[in-house]
This record gives structure tokens, sequence and C-alpha cells, in this order.
């Protein structure tokens, strides 16, 4: 247990407005990927509505910083969800519980003076914890690996209009590539299952015609690396889908499915129509 | 780390694409068992829509259910009903391996340690408690499938009355079952949950087989509601109606 004072010197005026709230946390700490976890409870004060969540754990680490303690991991990059970096679960939910929004998103203004906060790394066989908040997501990196990129060397930007490209093929694959890999789709799916990054990630190429010379290898190559990781299976929950930043939609997982079956039924280099379906 | 960067070597090979096209391992992948569950799953369920309408004879009366167990019984000599039983059985076995790995083994291997505060995430989420209990809501119904065939195909191990024609009768023995208090809450029951199996289950069998998209989603999650409700409420009916004025032994009008 330990209490954060946040406000900055004594200084701040006594009006409740400005002094901010004050946010209780629970919090899970762990010293090592091997390491035996658990919450910890912080106090923080001074908490001001305009702060984001990750503002709070930042105040709460430098005030454990200068009380000689080990500041909480947790992982951030760009702060304004286009990374993909960031990732905790949320009061139980993943990227907290506004829809479409990552965890740096979140706004200290959707809670209120002496509200509790619980925070959970995202929890998945293959994204083992590194320490505290941080989980290890090369496993999505692997599948990427795989196929997640068309074989040839696009050179510069080409003329527009040069491949054309139906609109709604366009719009399926526009959608599918805004996946930025957070991964809260794993932590948030009761199964732990990979099934809307990696969909995503296939039917994205597959909508579109410099994807289609390989889209029945990579459909194999994708799905046979998200297996072997340990993700488990899809049971059409569609717990990713509410907590996706990006809502990706679980159509992409029927995509998906079906880019596999005809490759696995047609075999791998016999599906190579021009994109769509 | 970057010493043998070569780019080829990022190329989709297609050496291991080959292999891994192998129809066998391609049916026990995570997709491969998707479309096991979809497939034995929609197959079940034209089961049991035969199923509930041929059981509805038993409303019409005696002659008219023991008239078509008999012929399920005896055409093509009776092998049709041993093409079904062993065609049923086949289709079980695969369900229940396939749901059994995805919903429970898979499941619990992929998450070691679990969410202290987890929570609904509500929104555009499917998650419901149908789908969250679909494997106890399966072993309910397997237990139930196991019981009724003892008591109504092996008649719980009697001999079953016969008419001058050799047929079995079949009403009585269904009727008497239904006048049995605890047999008849266990079928509601059991019905209740199979409902509930498919209100999950009948769109997300067309999801596991890729019949999906954004524009029919909605429509197949409300459809698959009415389904299993349609479905459950005629299960349902026919062992409370017996139960409250089923007659055992109700006679024949007319005979043959
Ligand atoms: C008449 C009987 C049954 C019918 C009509 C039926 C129907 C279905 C359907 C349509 C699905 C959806 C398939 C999918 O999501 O792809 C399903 C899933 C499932 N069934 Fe059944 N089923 C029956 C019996 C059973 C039995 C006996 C069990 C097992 C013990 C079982 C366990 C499951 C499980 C666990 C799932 C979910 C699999 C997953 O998480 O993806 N079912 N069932
Ligand atoms: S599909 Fe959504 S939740 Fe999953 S990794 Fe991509 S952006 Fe994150
Ligand atoms: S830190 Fe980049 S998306 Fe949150």
């Amino acid at each position: 247990m330990s209490d954060s004072s946040a406000s900055k010197g004594s200084s701040a005026p006594k009006d409740a407005a400005t002094k901010g709230m004050t946010i209780h946390l629970k919090i899970w700490r762990q010293a090592g990927r091997q390491a035996q976890g658990r919450f910890v409870d912080y106090t923080v004060h001074g908490i001001q509505q305009e702060m984001s969540l990750l503002e709070m754990l930042d105040i709460l680490n430098e005030d454990l910083i200068r009380k000689g303690d080990e500041a909480i991991e947790f992982d951030s990059d760009c702060r304004e969800g286009i990374c993909g970096t960031c990732g905790l679960v949320v009061s139980g939910v993943a990227h907290g519980k506004h829809a479409g929004t990552t965890t740096c998103e979140i706004r200290m203004r959707q809670y209120q003076d002496g509200d509790t906060i619980t925070v959970e790394p995202f929890r998945a066989g293959p994204f083992p914890i590194i320490k505290d908040l941080v989980v290890d997501r090369e496993a999505f990196d692997r599948i990427q690996r795989k196929g997640g990129f068309i074989s040839t060397n696009v050179g510069s930007a080409p003329d527009g209009n040069a491949v054309l490209v139906p609109k709604d093929c366009a719009d399926n694959a526009m959608d599918a590539a805004t996946c930025i890999g957070c991964g809260a789709c794993v932590a948030a799916c009761p199964n732990a299952s990979a099934s809307l990054f990696v969909s995503a990630k296939i039917s994205q190429f597959a909508w579109l015609p410099q994807g289609a010379p390989e889209r029945g290898r990579r459909a194999l190559a994708m799905i046979a690396q998200m297996d072997s990781e340990g993700f488990g299976d899809c049971s059409n929950h569609g717990e990713c889908e509410a907590v996706c930043p990006k809502q990706i939609s679980i159509q992409n997982i029927a995509k998906m499915r079906r880019e596999y079956i005809k490759a696995a039924w047609v075999g791998a280099d016999k599906v190579r129509s021009s994109g769509g379906d | 780390m970057f010493g043998n960067h070569n780019p080829s070597s990022f190329r989709l090979q297609p050496r291991e694409c080959v292999f891994m096209s192998s129809f066998g391992s391609a049916l026990w992948s995570s997709v491969g068992k998707k479309v096991i569950t979809g497939l034995t799953g929609f197959l079940l369920v034209g089961f049991v829509i035969v199923h509930l309408l041929g059981n509805l004879t038993l409303f019409i009366g005696p002659d008219a259910f023991n008239g078509y167990a008999h012929f399920l019984e005896t055409a093509v000599h009776g092998w049709l009903i041993y093409a079904f039983e062993a065609g049923l059985l086949v289709i079980f076995a695969f369900h229940i391996a396939a749901a059994v790995t995805v919903a429970v083994t898979d499941k619990l291997a992929a998450r070691k340690q679990g969410y202290k505060y987890a929570k609904n995430a509500g929104g555009r989420s499917r998650k419901t408690l149908a789908s969250r209990s679909m494997i106890i809501s399966g072993v309910v119904i397997a237990v139930f499938v196991i019981a009724h065939i003892f008591m109504f195909k092996f008649n719980a191990g009697n001999a079953f009355e016969k008419d001058a024609n050799g047929t079995k009768n079949l009403f009585k023995v269904v009727v008497t079952a239904f006048k049995d208090p605890a047999f008849t809450a266990f079928t509601v029951v059991a019905m209740i949950l199979l409902g509930m199996h498919l209100r999950h289950g009948a769109w997300s069998a067309f999801q596991s087989l890729g019949w999906t998209n954004d524009r029919w989603l909605p429509f197949l999650t409300r459809a698959a509601l009415v389904v299993s409700i349609v479905l459950a409420v005629g299960f349902i009916l026919l062992p409370v109606v017996l139960f409250i004025n089923g007659d055992p032994n109700a006679v024949s009008h007319g005979g043959h």
C-alpha cells in the first residue's frame, strides 16, 4: 500500500474543481516473467478531468520514484490511438469501457472523485507478462512474418486508378487495414483467440488485387502460425469486436474462414482470383 | 541480429504451404474445427426440426404416431433407420469432439491465469449467457439424448406391445413416460437448454462456415433467436401437454 500525493506542491487552490479528484487504483504488479504477481492498492490525488488515464499513471510513477519505489511498467507510444502499443484491461474491459478507443485515449473525465479503477495486463498464454502491465506480443509479429505482406517490391506510389478496385472491396480492405495490432481482441476473448487480428490481416489483402496471387498461401501460413502460438479457438462470442479500438468487424473472421476453406480444399496456389470473394 | 536479413526469406514460401494444404492437417486446425462444429451443428438442427415435425403426430393420435414410427423402422427393409442412426452417431461424435476442444481444452490451455476483474464489454459483443454455456447445454442435451433413447427406443428394457400387423405401441410408451413428473421436468429443462444452445448456435454455425457479413449478421442473430424459441416451445409443448392430458391407453380410431 502506498499513498501518493500528486498535486504539485501546496500552492494549489483549495477549490475542489482545481484541486482535482482522488482516485483509488488496484494495479497488477509482477516483478518478472516467472514471478508471482499480485494486485497493489494505490491512491492518487489531484487528478484533473483533462488528464488521460496514462497521465495519471505517469503521475503515480513520478511519485513512486520520488519515494524510492519501483515505477509501474506499462506500454505506450503515440498516446493518440494510432500505434497499438498501449493496452490495459481497465476496470474489467480491454481498453476501458468506451467503444472504439485505445487505453491511451481514456480520459479521466469519465470518472468521479473517489472512484476505484482496476488495472490488469492483457492476459493470454501467448502474451506472457514481461513485467507489471507489460506483455510480450511478439506472437503477433511472428504471425505477420508468415504472410502479413505482399512479396513484391511496390516501389513508389503508382498512378491513382492504375489498378481498378471495386468500391465495396476497397471499403472492406480499408476497414480491415485499420487494425493497429494492439491485441485487445485476444485479451477480451473468453478463449484468448487471435482470430480477429489474424482475420483483419488476411482479409485486408484478400479483398485487393495486389494480395490475390498469394491469398491461399497467406491464409494457410498465417493461420498455421496462429495455431502454433497457442491462441485459443473462436466460439463466435464477438467480444473482440466490442473492445477493438478500430471496431474491426467479425465479418473479417468469416472472410478468413472462407479464404482458409478455399485454400485447403482446392489447394493454396489455385486460389489466385483477382481479389474479393 | 540483422545479419541475415534476406528479403527472400520473408517471401510466402510455397513449400511450407503445400504441406499445410494437406487436407488432414487443415481439418483439425482452428478454422477446421469451426467448420466441423458448424457443419455438424447445421445437420443436427436439421435433424431436430424433422424430429419435432414427426413427433407432432403424437397430437394427432396413437395411429398416426405409431404408423409414423413403424414407417421409419421398416422403410427400405429397416435400412433407412440404421443409416440415420449411424449418420447421427458420427455427426454427434464429430460435433462433440470439435466443440469440446474449442470450448474447453484449447480455451483452458490458452489462458492459464485468468482475470480477477473481468466484465462484459457489451456494445457490439454477441457474448450471451447462451454463448457462454454452450458446453453446459451441450452436455445436458447429450445426457438427455441417452436417457430418451433408453426410454423410447429400448422401452427401458421391456418388450413393446404390438398389434396384429406387428406395429409397436410406441404411443403408449411415450405417453406413459410423460406421466412421470421427474422425467417430464428433466425433458423440459433439457429442451430449454436446447433452445439456449441454438440461440447462439443457430447463427454461430453460419459464422463458423464463413457464410456471414456485416449486412447479414444482424438478421442471422435475430433469426437464430426466433428459431431457437420456436423449437424449444415445440419440444416443451409435447411433454407438458401429454403430462396434463395424455391418455396412455387411448384407443385407435378405426384401426388399419
Ligand atoms: C441436438 C443436439 C445439438 C444441436 C442441434 C447442436 C447444435 C449446435 C450448433 C448449431 C452449434 C454452433 C456451431 C458453431 O458455432 O459453429 C453448436 C455448438 C456447440 N455445441 Fe452443439 N448441438 C447439439 C448437441 C451438442 C452436444 C451433445 C454437445 C456436447 C457435449 C454440444 C456442444 C457444443 C458446444 C460446446 C458448442 C460450441 C462450440 C464453440 O465454442 O464454438 N452440442 N451446437
Ligand atoms: S483487431 Fe482490433 S483489437 Fe485486435 S489487434 Fe487489431 S486493432 Fe487491436
Ligand atoms: S499509445 Fe499508441 S495507441 Fe495507445
